[in-house]
């Protein structure tokens, strides 16, 4: 039974939306929008195991004291950080005590962390993370100066998430990216050798595509160029591409079948 | 050891340094480069500028802070030559890191709004871009499939409010506009597979308009769909974007870092060349050792 459910349910609903997408009929709409309604519902749920995945896998790490352990307190930390930026906006200039506030709430999760990774001395831990706890609801309850707002998208134009985000958030991002650009120099040095007809044909090509908006070419030869490399583009790999889409779409339509069939059972957490 | 052996084993951190030091000479150097705009970009520049007044023009920004030098020049370019020729802009960020780096980009094209300009010719008086007007903003949701379906629906099926918590019905904008029968196109700015699921779900499946602006990495993978017609344009990486800032005279951050992209092309094809002398010859020599040990 615990097999046959869930195929029934995959069979079911996977035949009716393959039919639903030839009936444009309002019923057939209707039922269409009710079932996107629910994906979207399931989905923040999902969201939601993500978070206390994150979560559990972190304490596991620091209980067993992986490789690395003492990061995963940063991204705890950083997690529960950025979620009260998210939930909080300032009422006016002063930050009033808000600083100190997220300070006690990071500490109050670490200390659960800590006392939830120790083995045998989770008390003290525990009694900590309860003195945090009681300082943050004491400073969110007396404070003025910022506010809870759960409801609207406010505090995500507050000033501390806005900072976290441009200056924390967008330099990391941007710093790992262009990081691409060396391993790139560095792998085309080591590697990007004409060994054989193909090599030499694709290093060509990388030359003229890479070079077709040189200056220093002048005017006819940099057309040429331009010319060549749209081509190349537009011909070759226009034919290369819609081969390797043809055959991923084939696939994912053999792979459907089998899903809705019941020959595929990976999503049961059996193959 | 001779100068081919040395060639072959050369450190990898001169190369980075190399790099950097080519990188930063470019960008201080100042060159301008030439820019030649190719069919698949002019083809949604057209598009835009012969679009009439009030027409909607679809932009998901799917894309985080890590593509963000490759691809907000080409949101910059093209939101404010939508709002100069008075064209509503609908948004989406449907990456989790992208809506608050969309909301300040909006607020930056609104505070350009606020001077004067002319593009190509045309003289654009300065004028207040505003919120629920000119545009909306709805922000972003979770498993991006899911949302394109939904909004071929309603867009008020994944978005019941917009990212600031206004109900969509308020706005005046969207007051016609209820699904993708109610906009001119959508030009999708990606820098993750987002692009495929425009394509297969939005597009392939409601059947509008769809041009496309990617990284210079996944440029290549598109053609396809632009050779089969279901999108109209693409534009790829910086040098799409500097295309595009070319077509609408609005140059910007691309223009500007085209001299650096440049320079870098032309250290990594020189370090290619300089690794194939190196291979060859490394092998030539090889070969000739054999050929005296026999």
């Amino acid at each position: 039974m615990k097999q046959q459910i869930p195929r029934l349910i995959v069979l079911c609903f996977g035949l009716f939306l393959v039919f639903q997408f030839f009936v444009p009929h309002e019923s057939s709409e209707w039922i269409y929008e009710f079932l996107l309604d629910w994906i979207l519902i399931i989905g923040v749920f999902a969201l939601a195991v993500g978070i206390w995945s994150l979560f559990h896998v972190h304490v596991e790490k620091i209980k067993t004291k992986k490789v690395g352990w003492r990061y995963s307190y940063v991204t705890l930390a950083a997690l529960f950080t950025m979620v009260t930026f998210g939930f909080t906006s300032m009422n006016g200039e002063s930050f009033g005590l808000f600083i100190p506030f997220v300070a006690t709430v990071v500490l109050t999760v670490l200390m659960i962390v800590q006392a939830m990774a120790s083995k045998g001395n989770a008390v003290p831990y525990a009694a900590l993370a309860g003195v945090f706890a009681l300082a943050a609801v004491l400073i969110a309850v007396f404070d003025n100066a910022w506010s809870f707002h759960f409801q609207t998208a406010e505090p995500l134009r507050s000033v501390m998430f806005r900072r976290a985000f441009d200056f924390v958030l967008i330099p990391i991002h941007a710093t790992m990216f262009s990081l691409l650009a060396f391993f790139i120099a560095s792998a085309a040095y080591r590697s990007f050798r004409a060994r054989s007809v193909m090599a030499t044909l694709l290093l060509l090509a990388a030359l003229i595509v890479m070079f077709r908006f040189n200056p220093y070419f002048g005017p006819t030869v940099g057309q040429y160029l331009a010319r060549t490399a749209n081509w190349l583009m537009n011909v070759p790999n226009m034919a290369a591409q819609r081969a390797i889409v043809m055959g991923v779409g084939l696939g994912m339509v053999a792979t459907a079948l089998k899903v809705i069939l019941g020959i595929e059972r990976g999503y049961m957490g059996k193959g | 050891m001779n100068i081919f052996d040395k060639m072959m084993s050369f450190d990898r951190r001169w190369v980075f340094l190399f790099l950097a030091v080519i990188c930063v000479a470019a960008y201080v150097a100042g060159i301008r480069i030439p820019i030649l705009a190719e069919p698949e970009v002019t083809s949604i520049f057209r598009f835009i500028d012969t679009l009439p007044k009030g027409s909607i023009v679809f932009v998901p920004m799917d894309y985080d802070p890590g593509s963000m030098a490759e691809l907000h020049p080409m949101t910059y370019a093209i939101v404010e030559q939508c709002w100069r020729k008075e064209i509503k802009v609908l948004i989406t960020a449907l990456s989790q890191n992208g809506p608050g780096m969309v909301d300040q980009a909006l607020r930056d094209i609104a505070d350009s709004m606020k001077v004067p300009r002319t593009y190509n010719g045309v003289s654009y008086p300065a004028r207040e871009v505003v919120n629920g007007v000119d545009y909306a903003f709805l922000g972003y949701k979770p498993y991006p499939a899911m949302v394109i379906l939904g909004l071929g629906q309603d867009f008020r099926l994944p978005f019941p409010l917009d990212y600031y918590g206004t109900p969509l019905d308020s706005l005046p904008m969207m007051r016609g506009a209820h699904n993708y029968d109610d906009i001119a196109c959508a030009i999708n700015i990606s820098g993750t597979n987002a692009t495929d699921y425009w394509i297969s779900y939005g597009q392939g499946r409601y059947g509008f308009k769809l041009a496309i602006g990617v990284t210079g990495v996944s440029t290549a993978q598109y053609y396809p769909f632009l050779g089969s017609g279901q999108i109209f344009g693409i534009m790829g990486g910086m040098l799409g974007a500097a295309q595009y800032e070319k077509l609408a005279d609005n140059p910007g951050n691309a223009t500007a870092a085209m001299p650096i992209q440049l320079a870098a092309h032309v250290v990594i094809i020189a370090f290619v060349i300089m690794g194939n002398v190196g291979y060859f010859m490394t092998r030539r020599q090889q070969k000739r050792q054999q050929a005296v040990g026999r």
